[in-house]
């Protein structure tokens, strides 16, 4: 998903041209789109992650909307404060961009996985999860949030997308689903991230019969509008890359707790068992994450 | 030397010494030491579009107390301080009238002020940014990773103070933390760096009006912690403690008769 991300991100600068993008010594051929057509709004902070969220912080505070293109966990935990006094506090408009959601670095180990990344930042107030499933989700999210600028957490996927033969140019609001596979209309699969694959394999199997929606768009302030489109659900599995504690699932849980709506939730997710357990993605998901079948 | 300024300055530390008594709140001493400082920022050098980020922000009372004086704000918030529902939060606020950036946990102010002068530097706008740090806030990693930044991108619109009381939170800094040789190592990060007594507000406006060409300009000013009140000065028990009525009385007829 990164080179459709530097593409259109590339796209959107040509006309709104307060865009920077900062980097911390990553991102080689994938970046330089952007960092050849705009050399001025580019930046290379170095490997030094806390200066690169502060100066982030600096910019955007100055009318113009950063994006910190990192892998997740640099972006992450490793400059958190800076994320949640300077970033979300100050209400900024600096988009993090994480690459490499889950276990997507495969081999290169715990240290580069992204398993608790959801946790951190949906602890933020003020901060939009963009969590796009496919290309058109990813181009519409940023057309969202380079028009409505505001702290905000993009999370991708390390591989690229088979381009999708859905529509393009689909409205995303916070919060709210998107259809995936129409099916049940009590029973349903919600999946954040890209995962939509997944989704689709259980119901087949597994979850048979159930519908698929994505969620890209969420955080602290949509639960409301989330609450409000699975309401009328009875059973609802959710889906992520990401461990359960802290993650997209128990987030579900912890709005209809909240609303005291008693609707039948399963969460889909990686196991912490993975951690030290070395292998590809493939190998890691099939072992620790999601089970397609019962 | 501070003559033309010394009404200002009495009544600023005035301010500090009956607001933290009132609130019943902390960092008196360091609050007291920043006060020249900032009337060197506030009288003189700071223009409309300059950026002054105080990065020390446990200091927010000495930060609120010269607003006061420039009528950023109004007495009736000043008093405010330490009450429930107040604007101004112990740590300075950006939702203050004229406060550029809440800090409060050290380390931040300066990697803030390095993207703001980067992005006036690339863009050739004249502004310039100030931030005033703590020796403290010397062991914080992003301090080094700001100035490696800001040297390889010859932000010569970024002025960096540092209020060298020599006293952090816990003890002088000598004991937690060997910081000297300070000037050589900020010299070595790329910065030209200034010495000067924190105290003297010309000397102070002096080396913040040279104008630099492709370095990030380092201000060392020696300050006094607790500075003005004789039993306050260089002890951190008044980094915690606030003046109980009697110290007050004392502290302020100190004040009184030595910025007369």
């Amino acid at each position: 998903m990164r080179k459709i991300f530097i593409q259109e991100l590339t796209k959107i600068n040509n006309k709104k041209k307060n865009i920077y993008l900062v980097i911390n010594d990553l991102g080689y051929n994938v970046v330089e789109p952007f960092s050849n057509k705009f050399p001025k709004r580019f930046f290379n902070a170095g490997v030094s992650e806390q200066n690169m969220m502060g100066m982030s912080a600096g910019i955007a505070s100055e009318k113009c909307h950063t994006f910190v293109y990192s892998i997740a966990n640099f972006s992450t935990f490793r400059c958190a404060e800076q994320i949640r006094n300077d970033i979300d506090y100050h209400k900024l408009p600096v988009t993090i961009v994480s690459v490499g959601s889950g276990v997507g670095y495969g081999n290169l180990g715990y240290s580069h996985h992204a398993l608790q990344d959801l946790a951190l930042m949906r602890s933020f107030p003020n901060m939009l999860i963009l969590a796009p499933g496919n290309n058109n989700e990813l181009v519409s999210s940023l057309k969202y949030i380079t028009n409505n600028p505001q702290p905000s957490y993009l999370r991708l996927d390390k591989d690229e997308c088979i381009e999708s033969k859905r529509k393009k140019n689909i409205k995303i609001i916070p919060g709210k689903l998107i259809r995936i596979l129409n099916a049940s209309k009590k029973n349903v699969i919600i999946v954040t991230g890209k995962n939509q694959e997944i989704a689709i394999e259980m119901s087949k199997n597994k979850y048979k019969g159930y519908s698929v929606f994505s969620l890209p768009m969420w955080g602290m302030s949509t639960k409301k509008n989330f609450f409000y489109s699975i309401n009328k659900f009875k059973n609802i599995v959710t889906v992520e890359d990401h461990f359960q504690d802290g993650g997209f699932g128990s987030w579900v849980n912890e709005i209809l707790s909240f609303y005291k709506k008693k609707i039948n939730i399963t969460s889909e997710f990686i196991s912490a068992n993975s951690i030290y357990d070395v292998g590809s993605k493939i190998y890691l998901l099939k072992k620790y994450g999601p089970k397609l079948k019962k | 030397m501070n003559n033309k300024y010394n009404n200002i300055i009495k009544n600023i530390r005035s301010n500090i010494l009956n607001l933290t008594f009132q609130a019943k709140s902390s960092h008196i001493g360091s609050c007291l030491s920043i006060v020249e400082i900032l009337v060197a920022l506030y009288f003189g050098t700071l223009k409309k579009t300059d950026r002054f980020i105080l990065s020390k922000g446990h200091a927010a009372l000495a930060l609120y107390s010269i607003l006061f004086e420039k009528r950023f704000i109004s007495k009736k918030v000043l008093r405010s301080f330490g009450s429930n529902k107040t604007i101004l939060m112990n740590h300075v606020s950006s939702k203050v009238n004229g406060v550029e950036f809440s800090t409060g946990s050290l380390g931040h102010g300066l990697p803030v002020s390095v993207g703001k002068a980067l992005k006036f530097k690339i863009n050739k706008e004249k502004n310039k940014v100030y931030v005033l740090i703590s020796d403290g806030e010397i062991n914080e990693g992003t301090t080094w990773e700001s100035l490696l930044f800001a040297s390889h991108h010859k932000l010569d619109n970024l002025n960096i103070i540092i209020d060298y009381n020599k006293i952090q939170s816990m003890d002088f800094v000598s004991n937690v933390m060997k910081i000297e040789p300070l000037k050589q190592k900020f010299e070595a990060f790329g910065c030209k760096v200034y010495e000067v007594d924190g105290h003297s507000v010309m000397q102070i406006k002096k080396i913040l009006k040279k104008k630099l060409i492709n370095k990030p300009k380092v201000l060392i000013a020696n300050t006094i912690k607790g500075k003005g009140v004789s039993f306050m000065e260089n002890d951190n028990l008044w980094h915690y403690k606030n003046p109980d009525q009697n110290q007050l009385i004392k502290a302020l007829k100190e004040i009184k008769i030595k910025y007369a």
